[in-house]
């Protein structure tokens, strides 16, 4: 494959491969139901660490 | 015992094979530099062989808590003194080089401190060593912690650590000497690229082998930041990093690309050292201290998965903007330039999903000095991520390329937004990984704060002057034709700008060095008596209720 070949292809399928790909990772954040898997990520280093460990701080702690 | 002397034995032929190189090295950089890698060998030698529990002292050196606590932090306590170490180093050198702009004098007739030699020593040593230490110390403490688990191959993970830092050391040590492939960012030669190789591929299955021990299902999002950074930062550094050596004793090696391929390559690298390791590294730092200091989740979880990807997917194209008007091909500047200007986006959606986490709590950035640090950071990622897709615009471009105003724009995004969140994660970590109830001093955070801002206004402002003033003045044509400016004219006129400029980078050094003695009298164990940083205040007179008056 030739330079002029490979530049066509990149910027012709190669894009729309990308573009596609960045659009479907982007919608599927916006998936039914994915709020609530969202949130929980969200709050996630906030919950209490099941070892019953400390975050390293006494009288602070908040992880 | 078999085991034991089989090690030493090793450690041993490599320091003699080392040695032999430096006895027949072709050049004096790599006869130094094998020098160092014995003297490195050697004393892992001394700690393989002796009786001594190196480790209980380092411990005893650093006083770390005695309770060992649920995850690894040893290598991030080492990694937290290293950031600062080094920072201060990068900083002083910084300091020096902008006096040497000023006063030429301080170049001091000597090869070794010249300009040309202290300047990659100071952009390595504040991007590589400080920020480096930086996220490897926080990826570490980061991923432990978002995925419950301890890190994997402890053993693996202190070598990441001894091993970046030898990097460091033969990379500036070679600054000094002239070992350099002459590639902005990427200048350590063939030799110590491969050793960065093998450290960095151990750092990736240290955090990998983390992520896939981990028993929370969900991998945080600060996680697919540092992924994505130690990642790509592989392969950048593969690819740019791909030179034939002319001798293997000797440090001189050429690229495996030559002119516009060779210069595509490097700002293929080099923006994408931008914006992957002082990008997404660092966004992967504040996707996770800045929710915990504020104590509220992120703003928006799917903004935040968003701003990963079209960070990811937009950056890697940016880098043809570095070469505007030169002989890359046209279309492959405008594609950069699209792509830079596209970047506009989601950088500044995740500089407001930073901003917005304080919605409702704004007024921890009156009463939390920590806090102020990484709004002030992320208004900095903001406002350079502005500045970089405005400046890759070919018009704007033609004025600012070559000029002081391109200095200006890099050390408003690394002082204000990798320097500011940097010091507000390591004042976040400090108190943790030491297990002291708070820092020494709160109002010593708020010196520095207001010294390093007020130094960054100084740079930032007094490099656009003086890139501005540059730019017009070398494209000044008079009537007949001819240039009005010699270039010796424009360098003077800018003298005033780089004394401000150096006078910027003094406080910044002055606030960094309040952090030193800070974070040193809290790993000592002090509190500072001192007056908070707010007060609630009771009006006696108010405090009763409403006495119903009477109608007259």
């Amino acid at each position: 494959m030739n330079y002029e070949a490979l530049r066509q292809f990149a910027d012709s399928w190669g894009l729309l491969f990308m573009a596609l790909l960045w659009l479907g990772f982007a919608l599927w954040t916006f998936r039914p139901g994915a709020r609530h898997h969202h949130d929980d990520a969200a709050q996630m280093i906030f919950r209490e660490h099941e070892t019953g460990g400390k975050d390293g701080l006494g009288e602070q702690d908040n992880g | 015992m078999d085991n034991l002397v089989f090690r030493a034995g090793g450690w041993l032929a490599l320091a003699a094979l080392a040695f032999m190189a430096m006895a027949l090295a072709a050049d004096g950089g790599f006869a130094v530099h094998m020098g160092i890698i014995t003297i490195a060998c050697l004393i892992v030698l001394w700690v393989t062989v002796s009786k001594a529990d190196y480790g209980a002292i380092a411990r005893g050196i650093i006083k770390s808590p005695a309770d060992p606590g649920i995850y690894d932090d040893e290598p991030i306590r080492w990694g937290v003194i290293a950031t600062l170490f080094w920072g201060m180093a990068g900083f002083a050198v910084g300091l020096y080089i902008a006096l040497q702009l000023a006063f030429p004098v301080l170049n001091l007739g000597l090869e070794y401190t010249t300009f040309g030699r202290l300047r990659p020593l100071h952009t390595s040593a504040v991007i590589f060593a400080f920020g480096g230490n930086a996220l490897i110390a926080t990826s570490f403490y980061i991923v432990q912690r978002t995925c419950r688990a301890r890190l994997a191959f402890p053993g693996l993970a202190r070598f990441v650590f001894w091993g970046y830092q030898l990097f460091i050391v033969l990379a500036a040590t070679g600054y000094l000497l002239g070992v350099t492939q002459s590639k902005e960012y990427a200048e350590p030669e063939w030799y110590v690229d491969l050793w960065l190789t093998i450290v960095w591929v151990s750092y990736a299955v240290v955090f990998i082998g983390t992520i896939v021990k981990r028993s929370e299902p969900h991998i945080y999002v600060a996680n697919w930041f540092f992924l994505s950074f130690i990642l790509t930062v592989a392969m950048l550094h593969l690819v740019n990093g791909l030179a034939m050596p002319v001798s293997l004793l000797g440090a001189k090696s050429y690229s495996a690309f030559a002119g516009v391929q060779d210069a595509l390559t490097q700002w293929w690298y080099g923006h994408n050292a931008v914006g992957f390791f002082l990008t997404a590294g660092f966004l992967g730092m504040m996707y996770y201290f800045v929710p915990k200091q504020a104590e509220r989740p992120v703003y928006s979880y799917r903004l935040s998965i968003i701003h990963f990807w079209s960070l990811i997917f937009l950056y890697i194209w940016a880098g043809p903007h570095h070469l505007h008007y030169t002989a890359l091909p046209d279309w492959a500047q405008t594609l950069g330039m699209v792509f830079s200007v596209i970047l506009w986006m989601p950088s500044w959606g995740g500089m407001i999903n930073g901003l917005m986490t304080l919605n409702g709590a704004w007024e921890k950035i009156r009463t939390d000095p920590i806090i102020r640090m990484m709004v002030i950071a992320l208004a900095f990622y903001g406002m350079s991520t502005f500045e970089g897709p405005m400046m890759s615009i070919k018009a704007v471009n033609s004025l600012s390329h070559y000029t002081d105003w391109t200095i200006g724009h890099v050390h408003s995004g690394a002082l204000g937004w990798n320097g500011m969140i940097t010091f507000a994660a390591l004042y976040y970590l400090v108190p943790r990984l030491w297990g002291r109830q708070r820092l020494y001093s709160l109002r010593m955070v708020n010196w520095h704060f207001w010294l390093a801002t007020f130094g960054i206004v100084l740079y930032a402002a007094s490099m656009w002057v003086a890139g501005i003033m540059q730019g017009l003045m070398w494209r000044e044509y008079g009537a007949d034709g001819y240039l009005v400016y010699s270039f010796s004219e424009v360098v003077s006129a800018m003298l005033p700008m780089y004394l401000i400029r150096a006078l910027g980078g003094l406080m910044y050094l002055a606030g960094a060095a309040i952090m030193v003695y800070n974070v040193w009298m809290t790993v000592a164990g002090k509190l500072r008596e001192e007056k908070a940083m707010t007060e609630t205040p009771h009006n006696e007179a108010a405090d009763k209720p409403i006495v119903a008056q009477p109608a007259e």
